[in-house]
């Protein structure tokens, strides 16, 4: 492996939901690839198809779900091809997820000390349990939480939730990953609490060379934290690129819708631009572009499904009508 | 403008009684007390006809129970609540009613606050029909009226609140507090489940509703872009006391009280790019035991002897703005 192997590369991933009403396809057709201390915000509403992208890398995608088809290469090694015990090894080891929820991670009943020796022995038996607990002191500290001595011996529920997702993200950072998903982490925090999680997860990236996708609603965090992002709709990815470059000239009118939706600052007592309609149901999709039913810009030409185009040099776009000429922007 | 609303010294005290194993401890010599949390510490504030106030503070502030007892769901345990000069708690009957209809409260979860074995057009249609805002010959049609407002289809009145999607609930939400007619509206976090382009038309739906039924808003969010971009006036809570009262603009270009100046360098915002997070030292406080004097101090950078032992009052520091710091003494 060459220093220049993106630490993950996605390639047409598909993830289809097999119910009794038809196939979903939430995950159709996915690229992207996340670099060594890079961080890739991942956008999209409900449903869009952004948590089970997440899943789907860490083989967590369970019946009627399946991941059908595309590569997603890790380091080099194609994690599909892994069997369970293959996989085992890596997750919490080399590649963390951090979820929403901090109790999908700790366990109600064990204490936190616990858990945490647990996660550093399961993956090399050899550290003594001293040696895994003055490691996950260090874990704790390193998330900011007060004297981690005491915390070590407390259980989940003595945490609050702020704090809880402190010990969750502790978890994960333990074994010194190459890779974190993490799935809106910070949704459910107040701004402060935020504003500490986003700290220290800028902090691992930066100091450790930890890749990180982050995935989210919330286009304000992306823009504070991101170095690229790529936005989803319905399942595939419609525009991806450099974040500057996405935030400042989006091409696809619905990252230009949403964006335009974002309150804030500028938009003080003007309304706001709204996309009309809602999000289609994954089994009644429109032929052709997803979005075309709520796009202000949909003629005849969107009756296909759109291709993805690469304009320029690291941004991609599906969409017959960009709203920005990328091109002209770049020169 | 005329004031509406006026809160003064309100305070919610929540007790948590002794058990009968506590209380024989307590016989017995043991140190045991009942568990005190002041939610809502002696707050006053004037809401004038037709305003907007954003109420912002994060979770366990208070700003749930104070909109609560606004909205007439809670008593409060001191401090009293005038609505249009009377106060609300002494109200007879039927003045009582009409105050009751006149606020009405729409909630943040749109999947817990709609009952799910009733019809939409029972759940928007039964408070007006029984409090003869219509009568029940005109029901249906009045109801088709008020969906129409909120940009609901009335073909689906029939239908029960599992058919609609989070934005479409949080429209039925919003219909069945319409439907009373009300003057003032408070909203709990109203959009806080929504996805944001569903936001985006439910504060332009706020907004409108607005300007065409002359209403005044009590807005509750821990979401501060949302509160800056639809409120006149922003109130600023902290562990059950206001600490900061201004215009919005006053609040987001030049905050006074150092809690409201650390909470609005956490907000992340589209055109801050690779932001450098300076994170709020600590955790908020357990209002349960709630530190001496300012609230904040633990946490504020700017703390002196003075803020860990004095409870700081609200001041005015400019006119029409507030706010609780010591540092304003000079």
């Amino acid at each position: 492996m060459t220093d220049d192997t993106p630490t993950l590369q996605v390639e047409n991933l598909e993830t289809h939901f097999f119910t009794k009403d038809g196939v979903a396809k939430a995950v159709d057709g996915v690229s992207f690839s996340v670099g060594r201390g890079e961080i890739m915000g991942l956008v999209g509403e409900s449903g869009s198809g952004k948590s089970v992208t997440g899943f789907s890398i860490l083989g967590l995608v369970d019946p009627p779900g399946k991941v059908v088809g595309g590569k997603v290469l890790f380091q080099g090694t194609d994690l599909l091809s892994l069997d369970d015990e293959g996989l085992r090894r890596l997750r919490g080891n080399r590649i963390a997820m951090i979820f929403q929820d901090p109790m999908m991670t700790l366990n109600p009943v064990l204490r936190v000390d616990t858990q945490m020796i647990e996660t550093v022995r399961a993956h090399d038996p050899s550290v003594s349990v001293d040696e895994a607990r003055a490691r996950s002191r260090d874990a704790l500290g390193q998330v900011g939480i007060p004297s981690p001595d005491e915390r070590l011996r407390a259980y989940p529920h003595q945490f609050s939730g702020g704090m809880r997702q402190r010990v969750a993200i502790a978890i994960a950072l333990l074994n010194k990953p190459d890779l974190i998903i993490a799935d809106e982490p910070t949704t459910a925090l107040d701004v402060t609490i935020q504003g500490q999680i986003l700290y220290e997860a800028q902090k691992l990236c930066r100091d450790t060379g930890t890749a990180l996708i982050w995935i989210t609603h919330d286009l304000a965090v992306i823009a504070g934290l991101a170095d690229k992002i790529s936005v989803m709709y319905a399942g595939r990815i419609v525009e991806q690129g450099a974040l500057d470059e996405v935030l400042d000239h989006p091409a696809h009118p619905y990252t230009r819708g949403l964006l335009g939706s974002v309150p804030g600052h500028n938009t003080r007592g003007k309304r706001l631009y709204q996309i009309p309609g809602m999000t289609p149901s994954l089994l009644k999709l429109p032929k052709g572009c997803a979005f075309k039913d709520r796009c202000p810009h949909a003629d005849q030409a969107c009756e296909d499904a759109p291709e993805i185009t690469r304009p320029v040099e690291g941004r991609a776009l599906r969409c017959v009508h960009p709203q920005v000429d990328l091109a002209g922007v770049a020169s | 403008m005329s004031t509406i609303l006026e809160l003064d010294g309100v305070t919610k005290n929540f007790v948590k009684r002794l058990d009968a194993a506590a209380k024989l401890a307590r016989r017995l010599g043991a140190d045991v007390k009942e568990e005190v949390v002041h939610a809502v510490d002696g707050v006053s504030l004037k809401i004038a006809a037709g305003e907007v106030v954003g109420l912002v503070g994060e979770s366990g502030c208070g700003k749930s129970t104070l909109g609560r007892m606004v909205a007439g769901i809670m008593e409060p345990t001191a401090g009293d609540i005038r609505y249009k000069d009377r106060i609300v708690s002494a109200m007879e009957k039927q003045a009582g009613r009409e105050t009751a209809l006149a606020i009405q409260m729409i909630f943040q979860d749109p999947f817990a606050s709609l009952n799910p074995r009733m019809r939409v057009q029972d759940i928007i249609g039964e408070a007006p029909i029984l409090h003869g805002v219509t009568s029940r010959a005109d029901a249906a049609d009045y109801v088709a009226q008020v969906m129409e407002r909120v940009g609901l289809d009335p073909e689906y009145r029939k239908r029960y609140p599992h058919q609609f999607s989070g934005g479409q609930r949080q429209r039925i939400g919003i219909a069945r507090a319409l439907a009373v007619k009300p003057e003032f509206l408070v909203c709990d976090e109203a959009i806080a489940a929504l996805d944001v382009s569903i936001q985006a038309q439910v504060i332009n739906l706020f907004m409108d509703l607005r300007e065409d039924l002359d209403l005044t808003y009590l807005f509750i969010s821990h979401d501060l872009s949302v509160v800056e971009h639809i409120s006149d006036r922003v109130v600023i809570m902290y562990l059950g006391r206001i600490v900061e009262i201004a215009s919005t603009e006053d609040i987001f270009d030049s905050a006074n009280h150092p809690y409201t100046q650390a909470l609005l360098n956490e907000v992340p915002r589209l055109d801050v790019r690779g932001f450098d997070y300076q994170p709020i030292a600590g955790e908020i406080p357990s209002p349960l035991d709630p530190p001496p004097g300012c609230h904040f101090h633990p946490r504020c950078p700017h703390a002196t002897a003075r803020c860990r032992e004095e409870r700081p009052q609200l001041r005015e520091i400019a006119p029409g703005r507030v706010s609780a710091c010591h540092l304003n003494d000079g």
